[in-house]
């Protein structure tokens, strides 16, 4: 089996989570979707550390990010598919 | 949601029936046999202390409080001292307060379950004398426990409870899940369960009313909740969004206080929670999973766990949280290969496997399933080696 370097927990996720030391710009990645246990690939286009997310689609403003199958807050500025999602582009809703 | 994950992988270990258990008096089975010295008040402990020094197979358990307490303050410090005294890890007790009155109601409590418990109060005697007497007692307590042996019981008579601590984007990714699976597999057998962290549940706290198997338990859950939230929200000078996710959550890849509270959520699997507890009160509703009323500081919550009557504690962590507990043995996981490699000596079971993709959640479940019961058979845990041994009272409001 090839090396995973991003986990999605859930088939609805549209982010995955970095679990190698980092992500380069333009990298091949494999994914691994822990609940059905499959696996997607994914480009990479900006650097992203251990432990950060990756959009695994295009946002746009107002979009909800899914992790975990559920809603973990809104975006509140465009992200590209392969692009670092943080608290540079995304905030909760709860305040 | 990771049951879809159990339908598919096939393979299952077969979970052992039973483990190796002390039968207590009143039914209820302890995964130790403990021998503790109890002190009621802050001033009582160095006599606790004395009496546990001098006996070989007891340990004194001092706090800070007990002392002026009053109303619903006072009540929880009973239920934590009474509860402490009746879980079944506690094969026998000495109780020593400075006063007759508040030391005789906590020894008749605890007298209810049928194991031996004996009382005395220093004033009018004295350290000396009641350390006397208190260690006569204590050392016939000891000797009886000793001869106690473990015997074959069902695991329907583990009652597990779980907190995770020092968290960070690996407990959502492994260990937090690893703890969900084991509550997937165990709790059809019969066993008791019991997560709280009411703080922590903040981002998740809908969607975690949705699992109340009845609405009454969702109910009550969300009032448990929001009687919380307008306690932050009246004690609070902002909102919690400066310290929730805090910096060193967001510098490990938290974005948001929803984030956090999924990755915690994870541990009770797909599981509904039958009921909801008060502060260290114990489950009425028989087998499956409680949520109860708590701080999330590991010691606080954990004592009032213990306090209701748990007898053994998975602790899923990230960075490496070291926490132990007075009578409950605290089996310690990680998904963090750093700290599985840099704490070593913390952690009973390293899951980190998972982000490598080189061990699944149904592997990781089973594997944890193997810990908690060569821990219930009495291997010592980690935490209880390095003899932490946390009693940490929750305190509702200042003393009068």
């Amino acid at each position: 089996m090839s090396s995973t370097d991003i986990i999605i927990h859930d088939e609805k996720d549209n982010v995955g989570v970095v679990v190698i030391d980092k992500i380069i710009p333009n990298q091949d990645c494999n994914c691994w979707i822990m609940e059905n246990d499959s696996s997607v690939k994914i480009q990479s286009k900006n650097e992203i550390p251990l432990g950060h997310k990756i959009a695994m689609i295009d946002f746009k403003e107002g979009d909800t990010i899914i992790k975990y199958g559920h809603d973990i807050g809104k975006v509140v500025k465009a992200i590209n598919k392969g692009e670092h999602v943080h608290v540079h582009n995304v905030k909760t809703k709860k305040w | 949601m990771f049951t879809m994950l159990k339908l598919r992988s096939g393979n299952f270990m077969e979970i052992p029936k039973s483990f190796l258990g002390y039968k207590r008096e009143n039914g209820r089975v302890g995964t130790r046999n403990h021998v503790v010295i109890l002190p009621v008040d802050d001033i009582s402990n160095a006599c606790a202390e004395a009496v546990a020094n001098n006996i070989k197979g007891t340990f004194a358990i001092p706090h800070a409080y007990g002392r002026l307490q009053f109303g619903a303050d006072l009540e929880l410090f009973f239920d934590t001292m009474i509860g402490t005294g009746k879980n079944p890890n506690v094969a026998a007790c000495v109780v020593i307060g400075i006063e007759p009155k508040w030391t005789k109601k906590i020894v008749d409590a605890i007298a209810t379950t049928g194991k031996p418990v004996e009382g005395f109060s220093i004033e009018g005697s004295g350290d000396t004398e009641t350390i006397m007497k208190a260690s006569r007692k204590a050392q016939e307590f000891s000797q009886w426990a000793s001869e106690k042996q473990r015997e074959e019981c069902p695991l329907s008579d583990l009652w597990i409870s779980v907190k995770c601590g020092e968290s960070d984007t690996t407990s959502g990714m492994a260990a937090n899940p690893a703890v969900g699976n084991l509550m997937d597999k165990l709790e059809p057998l019969g066993v008791h369960l019991c997560f709280g962290e009411t703080s922590e549940l903040t981002g998740a706290e809908k969607v975690c009313a949705t699992r109340g198997a009845t609405k009454e338990a969702s109910d009550k859950f969300m009032k448990t909740w929001s009687d919380y939230n307008d306690f932050i929200l009246k004690e609070a000078t902002n909102d919690l969004s400066e310290s929730q996710p805090t910096a060193g959550n967001i510098a490990g890849g938290l974005t948001t206080i929803e984030e956090k509270a999924f990755g915690n959520f994870q541990k009770i699997g797909s599981r509904k929670f039958i009921d909801v507890l008060t502060p260290a009160e114990e489950p009425k509703k028989g087998p499956g999973l409680y949520f109860m009323d708590t701080s999330s500081a590991a010691g606080e919550c954990l004592t009032l766990q213990a306090a209701a009557g748990f007898n053994i504690h998975l602790f899923p962590t990230g960075q490496g949280n070291i926490i132990g507990n007075a009578i409950e043995p605290v089996v310690k996981l990680t998904g963090n290969p750093s700290t599985a490699a840099n704490m070593k000596e913390h952690i009973d079971l390293d899951v980190s496997k998972i982000l490598k993709r080189e061990m699944n959640m149904d592997q990781a479940g089973d594997e944890l399933i193997k810990t908690t019961i060569r821990a219930a058979n009495g291997r010592l845990t980690c935490a209880e080696v390095l003899g932490h041994k946390e009693f940490i009272m929750t305190k509702l409001f200042r003393s009068a």
